[in-house]
């Protein structure tokens, strides 16, 4: 079954120089299993192609049911050197949020996941 | 030794509701008021400031807040603790006395004032003296922007505010003192934590973390229910209620609007988070991973169970340099084929721009409304769109060239694409770029002082 992220996790990024960071968390503790599983550093990167030019980084917060990504050169040099609109990280919360994942039904359905 | 103090956030960044400060001292009982006033590249606009008058330097808004918070720190005892003191905290504290004095409070306030975070004088005999001052992120040596380099701060941390406590200071005022030390100073002060009392100090950092940008905890761009989030306009800044043992509450005072929840709490823990583990801060490096939140009633969480190691030999160093120029023109268009009209308005000024020989290190083209915050990821455009703003953005070495490109976008207007509009602000303006260089210097070169003054 295909699940957004917007509908079981929420988000907050900032920025650290020329590297945004996005905290994943899940809506419900029992969900956070799926973040870990689903959103791995692969994933990530991918769904960042061509917006970022650096590799992805991930950490655990199993004690907030939350993941941390750093996402280097996320910000065309950062702080005041940048030219873009988001020059600090603020929005790349939602747009990580945009991703879309793949549960097994029979999972979706024992978890309550919301179908997409 | 008092069993329960409390530390009021009243401004999150330079530029925060100025109503802040007084409503966290009138809305109910405080002991303390945090105001954070210092971003990565606060100290260098301070300090063009301060080159253009040796008597300014320092975050002017934190007269207003103490002139608003005044009778508090004199009627009722409460004590302030700010880092507004940015490159020229000796003149912020000879303001705030000259400003006690004219509202009839002269002799009445105790100033203390932390120096020793300024290392823009000695720069050139660190780096002779074997202290390269490498960029965090790149690896090369300061020397290379020397030159252009325009202040030098060592992140300090909570030592010299406790001392400054401890000499009964009621307004006490840093430089570059971290963010989180602001608020862990107090609680250090009134519970006597040892300077190796690692999980407790680890505590107060977290403690800093979740009130150091206001509202951002209780309510203010919080994602989650955002719809529901009562009365923003009445929005409560959160207040931590500290206890001698490091476990901490984080609530706000009554009949505010916003929230203080898990999970607004949880969003602010992760806000420009790096390794979890390893929060790295002069006093001590606090584990994100050990924390653990409860909701103990409404608007009100309870922190418990955090855990800290020892601090590193080294302080984070906050440099501001000169780096080049940048400019960023804009402009609408509009319905039928928006996005279109702009894309061949970007085409357009692009071939303008090399026809006339510009060179620039970037160039960047962004379609608000369509792709400027989420980039590809957001998908194609409805064709039916009512709008699209062309944002075109240049950065480089040279002032001319910048300068001579802010006279291409208005042109556009009447010899361009068509339905283009939304150029009443003229001109673009040429910014000059202070970049941010972090680095790396043993503690043993930085000493701070404390002062105290009434």
């Amino acid at each position: 079954m295909k699940v957004r992220l917007v509908d079981i996790a929420h988000a907050r990024s900032g920025d650290k120089g020329d590297t945004a960071n996005v905290g994943v968390i899940a809506l419900r503790p029992e969900w956070y299993p799926v973040l870990v599983r689903e959103l791995t550093e692969r994933r990530v990167a991918d769904h960042f192609a061509g917006v970022i030019t650096g590799d992805v980084q991930r950490y655990e917060l199993p004690n907030l049911s939350a993941l941390n990504f750093l996402l280097y050169g996320a910000l065309d040099g950062g702080g005041t050197l940048s030219l873009k609109t988001d020059a600090q990280g603020k929005v790349f919360s939602t747009a990580l949020l945009r991703l879309v994942i793949d549960v097994p039904d029979s999972e979706a359905r024992t978890l309550g996941l919301p179908a997409a | 030794m008092k069993q329960v103090v409390r530390v009021a956030s009243g401004q999150g960044f330079w530029g925060d509701w100025l109503e802040a400060p007084r409503r966290q001292v009138e809305g109910g009982p405080v002991d303390y008021l945090m105001l954070d006033y210092l971003a990565e590249v606060t100290m260098s606009i301070l300090q063009k400031q301060k080159e253009r008058d040796p008597r300014m330097g320092y975050a002017r808004d934190f007269l207003g807040a103490i002139e608003s918070v005044l009778p508090a720190i004199v009627d009722r005892g409460v004590r302030v603790i700010a880092n507004a003191g940015g490159v020229n905290p000796v003149a912020c504290a000879e303001a705030v006395r000259a400003l006690a004095a004219s509202r009839g409070a002269g002799g009445k306030v105790k100033i203390g004032v932390v120096t020793g975070d300024d290392l823009l004088p000695r720069i050139d005999d660190l780096i002779a003296s074997g202290h390269p001052l490498v960029h965090m992120e790149t690896g090369e040596p300061l020397a290379t922007v020397r030159d252009r380099v325009l202040s030098a701060n060592a992140y300090i941390g909570s030592t010299p505010i406790v001392e400054a406590l401890g000499r009964d200071a009621q307004v006490v005022i840093t430089g570059r003192s971290t963010d989180t030390a602001l608020t862990m100073a107090p609680l250090r002060h009134e519970f006597g934590w040892a300077p190796d009392d690692w999980d407790r100090l680890a505590a107060g950092i977290i403690a800093g973390h979740i009130i150091e940008c206001g509202a951002q905890c209780s309510g203010g761009n919080c994602l989650i229910d955002w719809r529901d989030i009562p009365d923003l306009a009445n929005v409560g800044y959160p207040i931590v209620s500290g206890n001698p043992d490091g476990t901490f509450e984080i609530y706000k005072h009554p009949n505010t609007g916003g929230r203080i929840s898990v999970p607004t709490v949880t969003e602010q823990l992760v806000y420009e988070m790096g390794d979890p583990h390893a929060y790295i801060t002069p006093d001590v490096v606090a584990d994100f991973t050990s924390i653990k939140l409860e909701q103990t009633g409404p608007d009100r969480v309870r922190v418990f169970g955090i855990r800290g190691t020892p601090s590193t030999d080294k302080l984070k160093v906050s440099i501001a340099y000169r780096a080049g120029f940048k400019a960023v023109g804009t402009l609408v268009y509009a319905w039928p084929d928006a996005l279109e009209k702009a894309q061949l308005a970007d085409r357009v000024l692009r071939e303008r721009l090399d026809r006339l020989g510009l060179r620039f290190d970037k160039v960047m083209t962004e379609f608000v409304g369509v792709s400027a915050t989420h980039g590809p990821l957001a998908g194609k455009a409805s064709s039916d769109i009512p709008e699209v703003q062309l944002r075109f953005g240049v950065r480089g070495e040279d002032k001319a060239t910048v300068e001579r490109f802010t006279r291409e976008i208005a042109p556009l207007v009447l010899n361009g694409p068509p339905s283009v509009t939304g150029f009443a602000g003229g001109r673009p303006k040429v910014e000059e770029i202070v970049a941010y260089w972090p680095a790396l210097i043993d503690k043993t070169q930085v000493q701070t002082a404390v002062e105290v003054i009434s």
